[in-house]
């Protein structure tokens, strides 16, 4: 069932980053181009998804448990390390300069072409880079 | 092109839906960069199977609406330079962050998460230096 159900998000997370335009690396420059021409599509992207998102939250807090019986997540952490700042820094300056994130590059990853697969697969390596750095990175949080 | 925030909209809301079941069905956090990275190195091994059906979800049924209706329009670009680099920093990023689009912006901003907040401005920010550097000042994309 639980395999069921991710892959139902998974799927409905997918129809909706096409639907939105998000794995439109043209699109999401335009909203990262403050000073240029401005497109502000993804404000309604990410307003669009945060609003049902916040009733969810709150009516999660009033269970113990998924529908599944599984545990919910914890209270939000609230420590903001120095590993949150660098990491969405660099997180952000890779989705600017190629105007895809990892969800839309998942999305897009069958009618992207080579150049789709090329991003995910630099992308993978990235993620495998982060462990032995992480390591070696004097921890704050 | 002017009812563009109509479908952002709406595929914001999807995106939101699909957050939804992933919290209220398996209890879990809906982060592409997390379900993605946890199989990359090792660290969400026990929960493998619902990792795995989230993206084959994520990657299968928009192949399939593309291979129906045709694929959306990408643009990305063919740059192997700029897809390398770019990916590497969004993989790298992410993990050191803990979260992308997905976890921290939509999840995190949803249950007023100060770290998801931070990141999210962390994220934006930078993706607006990218475009300024590399769009209006180099001139690569």
């Amino acid at each position: 069932m639980r395999n069921l159900s991710s892959f139902i998000s998974g799927s409905l997370f997918g129809l909706g980053l096409i639907i939105s335009g998000m794995t439109d690396t043209v699109k999401v420059q335009g909203w990262l181009d403050i000073f240029g021409d401005w497109d502000p599509t993804l404000a309604f992207v990410l307003g669009g998804a945060i609003l049902p998102m916040f009733f969810t939250w709150q009516y999660a807090k009033r269970r113990q448990t998924s529908f599944l019986g599984t545990t919910l997540p914890e209270p939000p952490e609230q420590k903001v390390g120095r590993n949150l700042v660098i990491g969405s820094f660099l997180f952000g300056a890779g989705w600017g300069l190629a105007g895809l994130c990892p969800g839309p590059a998942m999305a897009s990853l069958t009618f992207n072409g080579t150049s789709g697969a090329l991003f995910f697969a630099s992308m993978v390596v990235g993620m495998w880079l982060a462990v032995p750095l992480k390591r070696r990175i004097p921890q704050t949080a | 092109m002017e009812q563009s925030w109509v479908y952002g909209l709406l595929g914001g809301l999807t995106i939101g839906g699909a957050a939804s079941v992933y919290l209220l069905m398996n209890g879990r956090i809906m982060g592409a960069s997390g379900i993605l990275g946890g199989l990359v190195d090792g660290s969400g091994r026990n929960t493998w199977r619902e990792r795995a059906t989230f993206l084959l979800g994520l990657i299968a049924v928009p192949g399939l609406v593309a291979l129906m209706i045709g694929a959306p329009e990408t643009h990305i670009t063919s740059n192997a330079w700029i897809l390398i680099s770019a990916g590497i920093l969004v993989g790298l990023g992410t993990r050191f962050a803990r979260g992308c689009t997905s976890g921290h912006g939509v999840c995190g901003i949803s249950r007023l998460s100060l770290r998801g907040m931070v990141a999210t401005v962390f994220y934006l920010l930078a993706g607006g230096l990218s475009i300024v550097v590399f769009k209006h000042i180099l001139g690569v994309i």
